[in-house]
């Protein structure tokens, strides 16, 4: 059989899709109990979102599924929701402008074309994002949300990396480069193409500082006295940038995580202003986000602070062990009636559902492996007869009595 | 690899059908036919008996080699990116430059505008209008110039003569010179252009093609295409002032958009009739804004396929085009809010499909059923895609693909497709081409176009019922 998939997407068998409602459950659960509210954002939204300055790099840009819609005229285009982010950021300034804090969360769909195909197309993210406030408990709070579900469902070995937007910006700008350069030097190190900074055509001094600057590893303490050692002992207008990423790396090492900064471990989105993170096991990112302060004042909103964090669901569907998490099915019952009492078989199923169990009604293709009980349902005397696994039988004239039975 | 493998080049017709022509004969491929008086589209090598050659729309030939229906091609590099920008993996590999047709694409503005600077096009408020034969380059572009908003008018031609009232932006291929004559100043070269070989990368890794392709590509004059820079400003000439045209709807101007090309003729008689003067239209040195008698009128002259998205986007009020290409636009557009306000009655067409006489195929059931019996998806080739797919949707064409075409769609059957959506005036030149129609789809004449939107300018609104009105009494005399 040829395959009719379209290229670069995948289907979830049932036993993914049991997965997948596993890792989304307990990233519900988990954003519940931290306060968060779930929201859903359309999956076309118009390309001008993301085109704005500050937004996603041309390298994003050029990946997306963008195309008139059937009222496109205008020749404005819409786009297949290419981020979790934006829309959200969207849906705040739109319905929920006037709260002060908003704290959301939301399972989506995101897609990005990938020219092998061999990598899924549509991508998967469970994301929160924190809206209102700018400390760096918030962006603490993220990355513990983030951590906590990992940890539920048994995902060990994470590592944490973290890099400070700001930062990076204010070092290119004192490298003396343009804004235009420091816009390309940016990209580049969103794009990952750090090893191609080269072709910038900057001179050697500048590049060699950078180059040892984005190669920058360790924990803050290591970090900020690498950093004076870099620079000179002045690190005048990098002040606030460092203090921020400090105070982020200090909380989270107090609260026990390991992390380790790394300035070049930034990607994709340009929107990001302050503190990133991302988390990784083994080489695989399984996850990321960060502070951008801008983004609603970008998108025509008031000025305010945000920061966000994704899992992306695909990456960790590989990681879970879904016999570990397995939970404690209810009993399953299958319903065997005989065709003069389909009536009553049906009435029975739906008894059983309603009293919490699982049954279901036998079609003669069902294998008996899955079910503990069978249920065999007559018209005459008697009515119902229990099945169970060790083939003992117990007769019942109501249903009241097969749930008694069951009971016991 | 087999060298008896038969290999088929696609050559364009146009701008570089001259120089690729005096290049093959230098080749001594032996290819007599080519010429472009050429009525016959299909050419055999006298040197090559395996080689075979047809020559396509410049535009149609990246998309011809890279879906694999010719082994080579020859066009500009232009119509490469325009392709490859959008889908990179396309396969198709660039043999090299030839050297000859050599111009650039550049991103121009009317100076009028006072947006002379890339740097003015991006702090511009609202969106910025790009107006360009290369929708693809064209967002590209604006992506990388990190425009916050854009809305893009893909064209069919005349690119240039839409800024600064009908846009802000053209891409547009030529010289600086040449831009100057139309009043446009480029702010940046997007890329530079020249003929290039092409080849398809299945058959490249497949067939021995080494003799023929080193007869014509000297390894010495492979050269880097340059990148994107920004260029001096009004370098050279001064560019030329333009004719005042109101931009915008809100004003008493009526702004009305008359074709080029072949329709010129019969839309001149036709405002003759109506009691509407024209001066220099047609116009033999390709004014594209000609004057006329009737008070608050300007007119600009534009390609009837791009006259219902203009008309709906607000750049122009009315329009005399095609029913066939207002058709085209409201199938691909259902609320756009384009209408017919009057039906000329010239220039009448039939819409066909249109299969090869050796298909067993008398009518649209037996399409169906050929279809349907098919292992690949049946190839739709048409100016009008969005014709095409609603005629493929609405037959249950099932599996099919429509292949777009800028011209000689005949000359694609039946080896570079199964099916046609094409207009017809008198059937011969399908005839001629061994062609059947198989299904008339619907008749189009020239129709005058505007916008269901109100007008709420009194003046203005009188105005065009005036001109409506003088259209209508010009039909009855014609």
């Amino acid at each position: 059989m040829k395959t009719q998939r379209c290229k670069g997407t995948r289907d979830l068998s049932p036993g993914e899709m049991a997965l997948f409602r596993l890792i989304e459950g307990v990233f519900r659960d988990a954003c519940l109990n931290w306060g968060y509210k779930e929201v859903r954002t359309p999956t076309l939204e118009y390309l001008h979102l993301f085109t704005s300055l500050g937004t996603l790099t041309p390298g994003m840009l050029g990946r997306v599924y963008s195309f008139l819609d059937w009222d496109g005229w205008s020749g404005e285009r819409v786009v297949l929701r290419p981020d979790g982010t934006i829309p959200v950021a969207r849906l705040y300034i739109e319905d929920m402008e006037k709260e002060k804090l908003a704290k959301l969360f939301y399972v989506a769909n995101t897609f990005i074309f990938e020219a092998t195909g061999e990598k899924t197309r549509e991508r998967w993210q469970c994301g929160a994002e924190l809206i209102g406030v700018s400390s760096p408990s918030a962006d603490v709070e993220l990355v513990m949300l983030a951590l906590e579900v990992l940890q539920r469902l048994q995902i060990d070995g994470v590592k944490l990396k973290l890099s400070h937007a700001g930062l990076i910006r204010a070092l290119l700008a004192r490298l003396g480069l343009s804004s235009e350069e420091q816009a390309r030097v940016f990209d580049r190190i969103l794009d990952g193409n750090i090893k191609e900074l080269s072709e910038l055509g900057l001179d050697r001094t500048e590049l060699e500082t950078l180059s040892a600057l984005l190669g920058l590893k360790g924990k803050s303490s290591v970090f900020v006295k690498s950093l004076k050692a870099l620079l000179a002992p002045d690190l005048a207008g990098l002040q606030p940038f460092i203090d921020d990423l400090v105070s982020v790396a200090g909380l989270l090492e107090a609260l026990g995580a390991d992390y380790q900064i790394d300035l070049a471990s930034v990607r994709d989105f340009e929107y990001y202003t302050g503190a990133i993170f991302q988390l990784f096991k083994g080489r695989d990112k399984i996850g990321g986000g960060g502070r951008y302060d801008a983004l609603i004042s970008l998108m025509g909103g008031r000025d305010t602070p945000a920061s966000g964090v994704a899992l992306y669901i695909d990456r960790l569907m590989e990681l879970v062990e879904p016999e570990a998490l397995a939970e404690v099915k209810a009993p399953g019952i299958l319903v065997r009636a005989r065709p003069e009492a389909a009536k009553e078989g049906f009435s029975l199923v739906a008894r059983l559902h309603e009293a919490g169990y699982r049954a279901e009604f036998n079609l003669g293709a069902q294998s008996k492996a899955g079910f503990d009980w069978m249920l065999d349902v007559q018209s005459k005397a008697p009515k119902f007869v229990l099945t169970n696994k060790d083939k003992k039988k117990f007769e019942a004239r109501t249903i009241k009595e097969v749930l008694r039975l069951l009971k016991r | 690899m087999n060298k008896t493998d038969s290999i088929k080049i696609a050559l364009p017709k146009g701008r570089l059908l001259a120089e690729t022509a005096a290049r093959l004969k230098e080749a001594g491929w032996g290819l007599d036919g080519y010429k472009a008086s050429a009525r016959l589209y299909r050419i055999k090598s006298r040197s090559y008996p395996e080689l075979s050659a047809k020559m396509f729309h410049e535009r149609d030939i990246p998309v011809q080699v890279a879906i694999g229906n010719y082994d080579l091609g020859i066009c500009g590099s232009d119509w490469i990116e325009e392709l490859m920008v959008k889908y990179p993996s396309s396969a198709l590999i660039k043999v090299g430059s030839l050297r000859y047709g050599q111009s650039a694409l550049y991103a121009a503005v009317s100076p009028s505008e006072g947006m002379s600077t890339l740097e003015a096009v991006r702090e511009r408020s609202g969106v910025v209008r790009i107006a360009s034969e290369y929708p693809n380059l064209a967002e590209h572009f604006a992506v990388n110039l990190r425009l916050r908003r854009f809305g893009i008018f893909p064209l069919w031609g005349a690119a240039e003569a839409y800024p600064p009232e009908s846009a802000d932006l053209a891409l547009v291929c030529g010289t600086v010179e040449g831009l100057a004559d139309c009043g446009l100043a480029p702010v940046s070269k997007v890329l530079g252009v020249g003929a290039c070989l092409i080849a398809n990368r299945n058959s490249w890794e497949a067939k021995d093609m080494k003799e023929i392709v080193a007869s014509i590509y000297d390894k010495t004059t492979a050269r880097e295409e340059s990148e994107p820079e920004v260029i001096e400003q009004y370098p050279g000439r001064h560019p030329r002032r333009l004719k005042a045209f109101p931009p915008g709807g809100d004003g008493d101007i009526v702004r009305l958009a008359l074709p080029d090309g072949h329709q010129q003729s019969p839309t001149f008689d036709l405002l003759a009739k109506s009691g509407i003067g024209l001066d220099d239209y047609p116009s033999p040195t390709g004014n594209r804004r000609p004057a006329t008698d009737l008070a608050g009128v300007t007119i600009k002259v534009i390609r009837p396929q791009d006259m219902p998205l203009q008309v709906a986007s607000g750049n122009f009020d009315l329009a005399i085009t095609g029913r066939d290409w207002l058709c085209e636009h409201l199938y691909q557009f259902p609320t756009s809010p384009v209408k017919e306000l009057a039906d000329l009655k010239s220039g009448r067409v039939k819409i066909v499909a249109v299969v090869s006489n050796d298909l067993p195929v008398a009518d649209a059931s037996d399409l169906r059923k050929f279809s349907a019996g098919r292992t690949v998806p049946l190839r739709v080739a048409s100016e009008y895609v969005n014709i095409a797919d609603k005629y493929a949707r609405d037959n249950h064409l099932g599996s099919y693909r429509v292949v777009p075409t800028w011209g000689a769609t005949e000359a694609f059957l039946p080896e570079d497709a199964d099916l046609l959506i094409e207009n017809t005036e008198t059937g011969r030149t399908i005839a001629r081409h061994n062609l059947r129609i198989v299904d008339i789809i619907f008749e189009s004449t020239a129709c005058l176009i505007g916008s269901r939107r109100r007008v709420t300018n009194a003046v203005k609104r009188e105005r065009i019922e005036a001109i409506i009105r003088a259209l209508q009494t010009g039909v009855k005399l014609n």
